[in-house]
């Protein structure tokens, strides 16, 4: 039986997909509301505090998702695009349901206690609840022939304490298998793309970059599909291999699949062009 | 059968205290380290370290304050938890990282890689700000910082084209309480 009714998920979009990665955004946007899954996003969400409050100054690194979980309605699922804010988000939802003395402060703060119900989760956890074949009945087949290179980066590794939680390797092979489109075998699904290394050490970065993409080159993929907008610039921005193939976000991937993806808005924005690949394939046509 | 469990070496870190700091701190047990280096293996960012992550463990163990506190690896780490993930003792090496940066910068030890402290300063810089990060802000200010113009000029004017370097923030209006929480952490650190 199919309900009709509109999931509705509260939606945490993060700094790379508002900014560098509009088109990861939009491209989600699109394709939740296609399969009737309307995101709402958190009014006035903060940064979680990326690699770099953790990394220097641990009470920050507690705050900042705090005030995200803050602001959080309830009986709502929290849906986080971006991997990295995802694991500051769990983290620091493990911390305050851990700690008394940060459940004070926390109420103090924010002027509510902390809500224990409240469940976070990922793209891929919203996509296995889901039957593809229900939710996307006309896809079927759509990318067929298309060999992409899954790539997950560092996103399905997770500190120990939250180890217990399920893993989601081989979802977008399985997904996107579902629709047509053909995993190639390789060794670098989940080699980390060096994160913001790329910015402070670009010479410790690129050649892992060129590995990765040479690595999806020479298995016969002709894009490499990744879930995670930092990945997905650090293989564009990083790669100085002369013949480099397209980096396509895993939601443009299932948009194509849909016939919803807009040729203008999103991969015009790629610094390597996939639209004469996407053309080529018959998954685009040439007016957008 | 000999009774191995009477020989078992036990790393308390009570003749230890810089061990305990960092034991505290990172909230890990990093005494269960068995050095069987699965860490230094699968991490892709040795190229870039001194020490190997297990020997920076190793380090802690034996109160070796310097050395740990002044590595490069501690830097070149990006907690992208490939290590910890294998670690066959459940090991947050990346968590012990961030306490060693930590008390590196509070104690005013050298650091091995200041540019990768000014970076995270720009981005909490522009958190501080605006509540959420601008990377042509955070791109501009680190560049003025190291001095150095036109590494990477080609791939931020390639951004730019591409409009993936936006020229104003996006922002917070609830800026008072980003803010709050920055104040806190100072007066709490």
């Amino acid at each position: 039986m199919t309900d009709p009714a509109i999931h509705k998920y509260s939606y945490f979009p993060g700094c790379s997909l508002a900014t560098t990665a509009k088109e990861n955004n939009a491209s989600m946007v699109a394709f939740c509301r296609k399969i009737g899954v309307e995101l709402v996003e958190l009014e006035d969400w903060n940064c979680c505090g990326s690699s770099s409050a953790h990394s220097i100054d641990s009470e920050l690194a507690a705050a900042l998702p705090a005030r995200n979980l803050s602001l959080a309605p309830e009986g709502r699922p929290l849906l986080v695009a971006c991997p990295s804010c995802l694991l500051r988000l769990r983290q620091a939802q493990l911390h305050l349901l851990q700690n008394k003395d940060q459940q004070q402060w926390y109420q103090g703060t924010f002027d509510r206690p902390v809500d224990t119900q409240l469940e976070i989760l990922h793209f891929f956890e919203l996509l296995e609840r889901l039957d593809i074949s229900d939710v996307m009945p006309d896809a079927f087949e759509r990318l067929k022939g298309l060999r992409f290179a899954p790539y997950y980066g560092c996103m399905l590794a997770r500190p120990p304490e939250l180890r217990h939680e399920k893993n989601y390797y081989g979802l977008m092979e399985k997904v996107l298998t579902s629709l047509g489109a053909s995993p190639v075998h390789w060794r670098f699904a989940s080699r980390c793309c060096g994160t913001f290394l790329s910015v402070v050490r670009p010479d410790v970065v690129t050649p892992m970059v060129n590995s990765i993409v040479d690595g999806a080159r020479q298995a016969g993929a002709e894009c490499v599909i990744t879930a995670c907008a930092m990945c997905h610039l650090n293989l564009e921005v990083r790669c100085r291999l002369p013949d480099s193939v397209p980096i396509l976000h895993f939601s443009e991937a299932l948009s194509l699949a849909l016939g919803t993806a807009e040729s203008d808005g999103w991969f015009s924005r790629h610094l390597v062009d996939p639209r004469p690949m996407l053309e080529q394939r018959g998954l685009l046509h040439s007016n957008g | 059968m000999h009774d191995t469990s009477s020989k078992t070496i036990v790393l308390s870190g009570s003749h230890n205290k810089f061990g305990e700091q960092v034991l505290k701190r990172a909230g890990t047990n990093f005494n269960r380290c068995l050095h069987c280096q699965s860490c230094a293996s699968g991490c892709p960012f040795t190229g870039a370290m001194d020490y190997l992550p297990n020997r920076i463990i190793r380090l802690v163990q034996f109160g070796q304050i310097q050395p740990a506190l002044e590595s490069a690896t501690i830097w070149a780490c990006v907690a992208c938890n490939t290590c910890s993930i294998q670690c066959p003792m459940a090991i947050d090496i990346p968590g012990v990282m961030d306490a060693l940066r930590q008390m590196a910068i509070e104690n005013g030890h050298q650091i091995a890689e200041p540019d990768v402290l000014n970076f995270h300063r720009e981005v909490l810089n522009t958190i501080e700000r605006y509540g959420r990060t601008h990377k042509l802000e955070i791109m501009l200010r680190y560049k003025i910082k190291k001095r150095d113009w036109f590494t990477d000029l080609n791939v931020g004017l390639k951004m730019l084209a591409k409009r993936k370097l936006d020229l104003t923030p996006s922002r917070v209006s609830d800026i008072g309480r980003i803010r709050q929480l920055f104040k806190k952490s100072s007066k709490d650190a």
